[in-house]
């Protein structure tokens, strides 16, 4: 047999046996024959772990690496040994979602970490633990302005979010058939003027704004809340997450939902996934909030625990009244932040934040310096990134930095001469300067 | 597993002045996070707790010891398809180069776009199917990206006026809540006595305004649909598309493929079919078929094999749209590839078959002391309606041992639960799944207590309505979490 198998050949006849079918084949008696696969898979003959750890292995060693200086939404930051370590404990792993509660404090302990977190970092009420990314985050926060407002049907995003956030909120729109309207920008950020006068008609469930912007610029949002909730809008801000050690938080900026990827709170960058989308709310929207939610209760002995709850909510119960189809519960990517945040602290947030913040205006002002580049939006208040015209042929530029080790920014979508560059606190001074040095 | 309950969270370990972390002293001066303007910046304190590296090392851990994985024992939730995860896909997955920035030029990342491009084919083949998309995140967000799929064919044709979609009344709640959110109408088809659909029912709600049609086969009694081949022709007439929910793919394995049984785009789900760990709930991974015809319609971005042998993204104008930020959970994909060589040609379909075998034994084997509600082969799980009433499960008895009260006596046992109230055909649903990397020992073992259970129940009713004994905490009291909601450590 098979190394996953553990049945022997008795073992399977006395089952057949037991079951009164001669063969594994009989088992598949009712099924018509018309329907049946009557050849092999095409597919690769079975491989000893030396050969799949050998093919594999081949394959990650035709990645070719760069180093980081890109961000639009994922970065490059420090993830402490211990997190994945962690992580990996298979009791976690190879656990389901956390239904039989007697048997998951595991689980339910460090979601209910999560959500502490979460909601004291965005100042919300709650956090729900659910989301796959920020992106798709995004679009639910979207779907619960729409939810909310029961008869409006039009949302408005701010057109200086990042593109992929973008995209995946207005496929999410054209399917779930709200009328998604971009507010567009003025000198890299949103022109509050035409978010106002939209606002104002007072046919708007919500709008959805982001901070940092796509562009890396932090975005004043003054008197957005009270606009919006003079005209019975919801407030959202989707935020690089990292970013809520350090600026002011979607509570503070007065927002009902706070949204975003948490990508940025110790997970690898994964060539794209898995990361976490977080979404908070305060507690009036809770029956509005997708996904799973674990809450403190008490065991039938009186002591303190935790269970999943609110799931009148859910698809499994409401089925297409659901808030959402949401069944996921991003249980191990939860584990990661908790875990990331716990070692971290306050204080390790802000010193990744300050690490980040001086090497991005270092790199930003030493660009400026060689007369190469100019900002793309003059003088604008960023953190960790920043777009940059390049006076020249940007494309260009960063295909020669990448033949040199460096993945130099990413190409800004809609501006074919920028690019939009990152510093996280993982790079050094030397390698920042040897950057410049090949420029 | 321990006993003992752990219980604290990490806020209350939290002593002022203890770091966690150590980065290198920065070299760079004279910048500093206070020239932000005032205004932008945080006003607040938080919450994040002031620890030590053990002290996090050890919380964790102590937690971990009150949960229950696959490596601790036997998990026979059904629809879940809880098999073993591999250790070797674990280790691949972590490779250092497989850590790459999503924007990182093709040339760059030939490797990682190779492993999306193979299990991209490998699951065609082994489905049936033409082509998949490995973008969607879960099992939800691939019933989600089909159902995009579906309506952009028709909204592609001009044809607006599909805006139904058929959903069997045994399928899995996500299938009528993704269809909602797609911005479909539901309609429910009804099930015979033997749980498979009704085709009596099905007919009259075809028509010009259904869209689709989405099923599982097996359904989530384990029953296979032997009508497909007549539902799947009844929908094409019509003009709908039918759409598989993968949830049930493992017992089909090499034995029937979803594309020769009719159905037009399907997902699976990774985390169940193909081995990779479900991480407490997540993250998981729905790739998306779709039939010969459909392709342009997946999502963007798509991984394309070029003349020369290299790899290269792309984005078509008239796909669907986007729906994840890059190219899917891509450390699952490295999983899946790594289970896909492992199993090969030889053991795909050996998975499916003792699969359903498991399946059979059990039920075999309990059907004495537990209600079994539809007669015959199922596949690679079935459903029990309680116990029989002989042993308590008389559901006209208002005391009678409930389903919940069985699957919180297995605890006690060492053994997670089946699902149960699901589906909602019967009172008492108990549905189990034993997956085929269970030995017949395990299965053993599991037998003989789900009739001890079953005498329990027959002769000390209260210690079983109790239960669980053994468990680190007791029964939780689920109303007060939903009168008194305490969702953040500030509530407490």
């Amino acid at each position: 047999m098979f190394k996953y198998f553990p049945h022997t050949t008795d073992d399977i006849q006395q089952m057949l046996g037991v079951i009164g079918v001669q063969s594994l084949d009989d088992l598949y008696a009712e099924i018509p024959e018309e329907l049946k696969l009557k050849r092999d898979l095409d597919i690769p003959s079975e491989k000893s772990e030396v050969e799949v750890r050998r093919i594999i292995g081949d394959l990650a060693a035709q990645n070719k690496p760069l180093l980081c200086f890109a961000g639009g939404g994922v970065y490059d930051h420090y993830t402490p040994s211990v997190v994945p370590f962690l992580a990996s404990r298979s009791e976690f792993s190879t656990s389901y979602t956390p239904y039989q509660a007697e048997i998951s404090q595991g689980t339910l302990q460090y979601i209910f970490e999560y959500q502490t977190m979460m909601a004291d970092l965005t100042g919300m009420d709650l956090s729900n633990a659910s989301m796959y990314d920020g992106t798709t985050a995004t679009a639910e926060a979207m779907m619960m302005c729409v939810a909310q407002a029961k008869k409006r049907n039009k949302v408005l995003i701010s057109a200086t979010s990042n593109p992929q956030v973008l995209r995946v909120v207005e496929t999410y729109a054209h399917y779930h058939e709200v009328e998604l309207v971009k507010v567009p920008a003025k000198g890299g950020v949103m022109d509050k003027d035409i978010a106002r006068e939209l606002i104002e008609k007072n046919d708007v469930a919500g709008l959805l704004v982001s901070q940092p912007n796509y562009y890396g610029i932090i975005e004043d949002f003054t008197g957005l809340a009270d606009l919006c909730h003079a005209h019975k809008s919801l407030f959202a801000i989707n935020t690089m997450a990292s970013a809520l050690g350090v600026l002011r938080s979607p509570g503070e900026w007065g927002a009902d939902i706070a949204c975003g990827d948490a990508q940025s709170l110790g997970i690898p960058m994964n060539y794209g996934g898995p990361y976490i989308g977080y979404l908070c709310t305060k507690n009036e929207l809770v029956r509005k909030m997708p996904g799973r939610l674990v809450g403190a209760t008490t065991d039938a002995d009186g002591r303190r625990a935790f269970v999943l709850t609110m799931q009148a909510r859910e698809q499994h119960i409401r089925r297409e009244k659901a808030t959402s189809n949401i069944c996921t519960a991003q249980g191990f990517m939860c584990l990661f932040v908790a875990s990331y945040l716990s070692l971290m602290g306050e204080k390790g947030l802000r010193e990744v934040n300050e690490q980040s913040y001086a090497g991005a205006h270092y790199l930003h002002d030493a660009l400026l310096k060689t007369g190469k580049f100019e900002d793309a939006f003059g003088s604008q208040p960023f953190l960790n990134e920043f777009t940059v015209r390049v006076k020249g042929d940007a494309k260009a530029l960063r295909k020669s930095l990448a033949e040199r080790g460096f993945l130099f920014g990413v190409e800004t979508e809609g501006m074919p001469h920028c690019l939009t560059i990152a510093v996280t606190e993982m790079r050094s001074k030397q390698e920042i300067d040897s950057l410049i040095s090949n420029l | 597993m321990n006993n003992v309950y752990y219980g604290k969270l990490v806020f209350e370990l939290s002593k002022p002045g203890r770091v966690g972390y150590s980065l290198p002293k920065s070299e760079i001066s004279g910048y500093s996070l206070n020239e932000l303007p005032e205004a932008l910046k945080r006003q607040g304190k938080t919450i994040l707790p002031e620890c030590d590296e053990l002290t996090v090392v050890r919380h964790y851990t102590n937690m971990s010891n009150n949960n229950f994985g696959v490596d601790t024992g036997f998990y026979p939730l059904g629809s879940c398809t809880m098999k073993y995860n591999p250790k070797i896909n674990e280790e691949l997955c972590a490779l250092p180069a497989f850590n790459r920035h999503p924007s990182t030029p093709v040339e760059f990342v030939q490797g990682s776009l190779k492993v999306y491009d193979e299990v991209q084919k490998t699951l065609s083949e082994i489905s049936g199917l033409s082509r998949f998309t490995l973008n969607p995140y879960a099992g939800a967000h691939g019933e989600l990206t089909g159902l995009m799929v579906i309506k952009a064919y028709h909204q592609q044709r001009g044809d607006n006026a599909r805006t139904k979609i058929i959903v069997p009344n045994s399928a899995h709640g996500t299938n009528p809540a993704s269809a909602a959110v797609a911005g479909f109408k539901v309609v429910e088809v009804k099930s015979l006595a033997d749980g498979t659909v009704d085709v009596e029912d099905l007919k009259p709600l075809l028509g010009p305004d259904v869209a689709g049609m989405m099923m599982t086969n097996p359904n989530t009694l384990g029953i296979f649909e032997r009508n497909i081949p007549v539902i799947a022709r009844l929908v094409h007439d019509c003009g709908g598309l039918m759409y598989y929910d993968g949830a049930n793919l493992n017992p089909m394995l090499g034995v029937c493929r979803p594309g020769d049984m009719g159905f037009d785009v399907m997902h699976i789900n990774l985390h169940k079919t193909f081995s990779t760990p479900h991480g407490g709930g997540g993250p998981g991974s729905g790739p998306v078929g779709v039939r010969k015809g459909l392709e342009h319609l997946l999502p963007n971005p798509q991984v394309e094999k070029l003349a020369d042998g290299t790899y290269t993204l792309q984005c078509d104008k008239d796909s669907l749209g986007s729906i994840s930020t890059f190219l899917s959970n891509f450390t699952v994909i490295i999983r899946a590839y790594a289970y896909l060589l492992s199993l090969g040609k030889e053991n795909v379909p050996m998975a499916g078959k003792l699969s359903v075998l498991n399946a059979n034994y059990i039920k075999e084997c309990l059907r004495s002391h537990y209600e079994l509600p539809i007669e015959g082969l199922c596949k690679h799980e079935f459903v029990f309606d309680g116990l029989r009433p002989e042993f308590g499960g008389d559901h006209h008895d208002d005391n009678h041992v409930t389903t919940l009260d069985v699957a919180k006596r297995l605890l006690d046992y060492g053994f997670h639960a089946p699902t149960i109230y699901f589906p909602l055909l019967f009172h008492e649903a108990l549905m189990i799944e034993p997956t085929e990397t269970e030995s017949k020992d395990t299965l053993d073992d599991f037998i003989a207590v789900m009739k001890r259970i079953a005498e329990e129940s027959r002769d000390d009713r209260e210690m079983v309505k109790t239960a669980p004994h053994h468990t680190p905490i007791r029964r939780l009291d689920d109303v007060k979490a939903v009168r008194e909601p305490k969702f953040t450590f500030k509530n407490l």
